[in-house]
C-alpha cells in the first residue's frame, strides 16, 4: 500500500494493532543495535531496519528495540545484543539477512543462533 | 560513511549521549550560494570550553572512564573541508550544542544525502523519549515534522508499539521527501 498522507499512516497503525494479541505486561526481549561510528560505518542502520521490518512483519509485540554505542569490538561490527531477563547474547559480524534470522530463531522460537554468538552472559 | 544520512545518524549519537531530550536535524540547500548545510542542534548538557577546543582531535574523547575515542566529528570535518566547506560548533554548558556543517553543494566529493528516512526511523525507535525535529529546506521551500507530534497523532504511547508502525513511518517520510523534491510542497502535518 502506498502511503500518501498521515491519514494513511494512521490507518496502517490501526490495522497493525487490530491483529495483535494483548501484550502481557513487560517486554520479553530487548534488542540493542550497537550504533557507534564503527557500527554505523559497518552497516548497523540496515541491521536496525531489518530487525524492525522482521518484528513488524511477524507482529511481535513483546520486543523493545534500542541502540547503544561502541563497545570496543569494532572489528566485529555490526553487533546486536538480545536480552531476555538475566540472559544476554551478543551477536557479531551480522548482515541484514543474518539479523532477520536472529529475530526468527531467537525471538520467535527461543533458539540462540550459536554460530554468530560472540559472547553470552 | 557512504552518505550524509549516516553521518547525521552518527553525529546525533553525540547529542543523545549528552542527554538531549530534543534534537533538531536540518538539511538546508541553497542553489544560489551553492551550499548545503547540515544542522544538528540539541538541548543536551553542552560542553565546557576546554572540551570544545579538542573535539575535532580524533584521539580525544569526552568519556574518560575508559580509553575510548570518538571519530564522528573529525570525519565530518574532513568531509566538509574536502568539499570546500567548514564546520561550526557552538556549545553552552547546561544549554546544548549546535553543529552546522557547510558543504559546496555541487562539489564532486559531496556524497548524496542517502536514506534519511532510515536514519530518522532508527533514531526514533531507539529513543522514543527524545523528540526529533527534521527540517529539509531547498531554496526557502521546506517540509518538516516532529517525531513527538507524529507519534502523538498516531497514538503510539509505548516503545513496544513502535516496531509495528515504523516501517509505515519510514515509507511516509520517503513519500514526503520524494514529493518535496519533485516540487510539490506538502503542508500536511
Amino acid at each position: 500500500m502506498k502511503i500518501k498522507s498521515i491519514e494513511d499512516l494512521k490507518r496502517i497503525k490501526e490495522e497493525a494493532q487490530k491483529n495483535v494479541a494483548l501484550r502481557e505486561g513487560k517486554a520479553k526481549y530487548k534488542v540493542t543495535v550497537h550504533m557507534g561510528t564503527c557500527g554505523i560505518a559497518a552497516g548497523a542502520r540496515q541491521i536496525m531496519s531489518a530487525v524492525l521490518d522482521e518484528i513488524s512483519r511477524r507482529n511481535l509485540k513483546d520486543v523493545v528495540v534500542t541502540q547503544a554505542g561502541c563497545i570496543g569490538l569494532c572489528d566485529r561490527e555490526p553487533l546486536i545484543s538480545v536480552e531476555n531477563g538475566s540472559q544476554k547474547v551478543l551477536y557479531g559480524n551480522l548482515t541484514p539477512e543474518k539479523a532477520r534470522q536472529v529475530v526468527v530463531s531467537h525471538l520467535v522460537n527461543g533458539q540462540i543462533v550459536g554460530e554468530w554468538v560472540i559472547h553470552t552472559e | 560513511m557512504k552518505d550524509l544520512s549516516l553521518h547525521i545518524l552518527d553525529l546525533v549519537e553525540n547529542s543523545l549521549r549528552a542527554g538531549a531530550s530534543k534534537v533538531t536535524i536540518g538539511v538546508f540547500e541553497d542553489t544560489s550560494s551553492d551550499t548545503l548545510q547540515l544542522l544538528i542542534k540539541d538541548n543536551g548538557k553542552g560542553m565546557e570550553e576546554h572540551v570544545l577546543k579538542h573535539v575535532f582531535d580524533p584521539f580525544f574523547t569526552g568519556q574518560n572512564k575508559r580509553k575510548k575515542i570518538g571519530l564522528g566529528l573529525p570525519l565530518i570535518k574532513q568531509l566538509a573541508e574536502q568539499c570546500e566547506g567548514n564546520v561550526r560548533l557552538s556549545s553552552q554548558k547546561g544549554k546544548g550544542t549546535e553543529l552546522i556543517v557547510t558543504f559546496k553543494r555541487s562539489h564532486i566529493d559531496l556524497p548524496p544525502l542517502g536514506d534519511i528516512a532510515e536514519t530518522l526511523v532508527a533514531l526514533i525507535v531507539a529513543n522514543p523519549e527524545v523528540e526529533f525535529e527534521f527540517v529539509h529546506n531547498v531554496d526557502g521551500v521546506e517540509w518538516r515534522f516532529s517525531s513527538k507530534e507524529l507519534l502523538e497523532y498516531l497514538g503510539v504511547d509505548s516503545p513496544e508499539d513502535l516496531p509495528a508502525v515504523l516501517p509505515a513511518v519510514k515509507e511516509w517520510i520517503n513519500f514526503q521527501e520524494k514529493s518535496f523534491r519533485e516540487g510539490g510542497v506538502n503542508d500536511e502535518n
